[in-house]
């Protein structure tokens, strides 16, 4: 019998010739990571039961990125904490201060995660990696702790479900519009503990960036990961960001599948999620008329430099509409510089946005762009929960980069077509 | 092992900025996050909760963020099951590993927010006003997983056996 990648990764990886969906199996981890926010719980708890050590300080990857540049005294003190654990442990993936970026977006960049890699991450993205051909889940504190300590965490391991992807992607048209597309169709629990993997001649001519994007969003339909199948786009990304050796994983023919849903993209148009539910999915037509207070490009889901090259093109020589704050955030130290050495940022600028430095900031409300009550925002992150981004009455669209540039320059959520 | 409570009623999908806004992230006391519990839609809650009441909700409880600060929120208002639908899957997880029991049940569809209900997790058996509702029972290792204070202690007895580092 077949296997699908994800069970071919999790039997390689727990010494099994071969898996199944449901069995538990315990399995080795080639990288543990956690942030400013969940790394201090972790600490915490590793200190509390009085383990003597990491299972390897080169596997382990601290991103203080949430909360920081600190927004307050307890952010200041959590991350001056996790700096002194890593200290001590000999831990010297530490990113922070001009070296920190969205986690989800610098771990791939600085080479630290790799197709056929075990990943986990108190961080519930952390199924971004996925995007690589990886097995990459997120988990909460405590089973990063001991994952930490030990090198291993169990799972159970997920059915598949696939989403083989063909036709001609229409103009403008990218990964975030297909995941949004796919969520609306199942549901925020259509794939609660499952994995997706997206496959098919469409997905071979998406770029890296919208990869990252649709594996970034899968943990919004409650799926364990998303994974893509390592391709010449792939093979491009990873040996410009690393040296290390990788194995690949493709699901075979006959793997056993709990669905297969076929998706012509050529029928996807730019797709926006209404409050409160990532799976409030519209088209952006019949959402011209929702006037908005706040733009924000950036997150770990959209703020990559395939997002600000959408948005530079669509606000080059115009301008942010009065009384609208727009606000964008490169990912990384390294998009940053790319968006500036492209000219990107002084587009930005002369448009009359806000340019801030790598953080998850406002994606959760934290600061660097929080809401008040009654307003409203458009935004390409991955959540529009109530209260995420600031007030309880407050809202938050999700859409990709283009809808969210136009609707800086319109006032209101529009497309692009309109503003140019 | 049994419980007796309070149910205080939750719809579908609420998720972890729910449970707990990330504003107060920047805090691990679960006193402190308790205080905040469910904040965004009743920000009564945590005065109107009494030790031992119980959660009662629909599907997909504790989707979005891996935070475990949900699950300790929940704990920190003495709260010791939560029975629902349908969980999360990082929410599932985090939830026993720190001491919270989940139960599957459609439960939400019966119950009245305030009545009292009884809980007996070993046996999958939950009883409300002369009715039974049968459940998966809880398996007597998560039983003790819970009872000694979730994962880590767990883990902490193989690292006394030198079992582990």
């Amino acid at each position: 019998m077949g296997m699908t990648a994800t069970e071919k990764i999790l039997a390689y990886n727990s010494g099994r010739k071969y898996v199944e969906p449901g069995e538990i199996v315990e399995v080795k981890i080639d990288l543990a990571l956690a942030n400013d926010i969940t790394a201090p719980l972790s600490i915490e708890e590793f200190e509390k039961i009085g383990a003597r050590g990491v299972f390897d300080p080169e596997k382990i990857v601290f991103v203080l990125d949430h909360f920081t540049p600190n927004k307050d005294i307890p952010a200041a003190e959590n991350c001056r904490k996790i700096k002194e654990f890593a200290k001590k442990y000999g831990i010297r993936h530490v990113y922070d201060g001009g070296l920190c970026g969205i986690e989800h977006a610098l771990l791939p960049e600085k080479g630290l995660v790799m197709p056929g890699d075990v990943i986990i991450g108190a961080d519930s993205h952390t199924c971004t990696y996925g995007a690589l051909g990886a097995f990459a889940t997120g988990v909460g504190s405590t089973d990063l702790t001991f994952g930490m300590i030990t090198g291993y965490l169990w799972f159970k391991v997920p059915e598949t479900i696939k989403f083989e992807c063909y036709g001609k992607w229409k103009k403008w048209v990218t990964g975030k519009d297909l995941i949004l597309h796919v969520i609306g169709m199942i549901g925020v629990d259509g794939a609660l503990y499952s994995a997706m993997e997206f496959t098919g001649d469409a997905i071979h001519q998406l770029s890296m960036d919208s990869r990252f994007t649709i594996s970034n969003m899968t943990v919004e339909a409650g799926a364990k990961n998303g994974i893509f199948f390592v391709d010449d786009v792939t093979l491009r990304y990873v040996g410009e960001n690393s040296k290390r050796g990788f194995k690949i994983f493709v699901s075979d023919p006959d793997a056993t599948y709990k669905e297969k849903i076929e998706i012509d993209v050529s029928k996807i148009g730019l797709k926006v999620a209404c409050p409160h539910l990532p799976s409030n999915v519209k088209d952006v037509e019949e959402l011209s008329d929702v006037a908005i207070d706040q733009v924000v490009i950036g997150s770990c889901t959209n703020g990559r430099l395939e997002d600000l090259r959408i948005a530079a093109e669509i606000m080059k020589g115009k301008k942010v509409r009065e009384g609208i704050r727009c606000i964008i955030i490169p990912a990384t130290p390294k998009i940053y510089l790319d968006a500036l050495k492209r000219g990107y940022i002084e587009t930005f600028l002369e448009a009359g946005c806000v340019v801030s430095p790598p953080t998850c900031g406002p994606c959760l409300g934290g600061h660097m762009g929080v809401l008040a009550k009654g307003e409203r925002a458009i935004a390409t992150t991955n959540r529009n929960f109530i209260g995420r981004m600031g007030h309880p009455e407050s809202e938050v669209y999700l859409s990709g980069p283009s809808v969210a540039a136009a609707s800086a320059i319109a006032g209101r959520i529009a497309h692009p077509e309109e503003v140019l | 092992m049994k419980f007796r409570g309070r149910v205080f009623k939750f719809g579908d999908n609420i998720d972890t900025d729910v449970i707990i806004p990330a504003r107060y992230l920047v805090h691990t006391d679960p006193k402190i996050l308790a205080s905040h519990c469910m904040e965004p839609i009743d920000a009564e809650f945590p005065k109107k909760v009494r030790e031992g009441d119980i959660i009662v909700a629909g599907s997909n409880f504790g989707c979005g963020s891996s935070r475990e600060h949900a699950p300790l929120a929940i704990l920190g208002l003495g709260i010791p099951l939560v029975i629902a639908k349908s969980f999360a899957r990082i929410f599932y997880r985090n939830a026993f590993n720190k001491g919270l029991i989940l139960i599957e049940s459609d439960l939400c569809n019966y119950v009245e927010e305030g009545e009292e209900i009884e809980v007996d997790v070993a046996e999958g058996i939950i009883r409300r006003r002369g009715e039974t509702f049968n459940t998966k029972p809880i398996p007597p290792f998560m039983i003790e997983l819970v009872k000694s204070g979730g994962l880590l202690n767990y883990l902490k007895m193989r690292i006394d056996r030198g079992g582990s580092k």
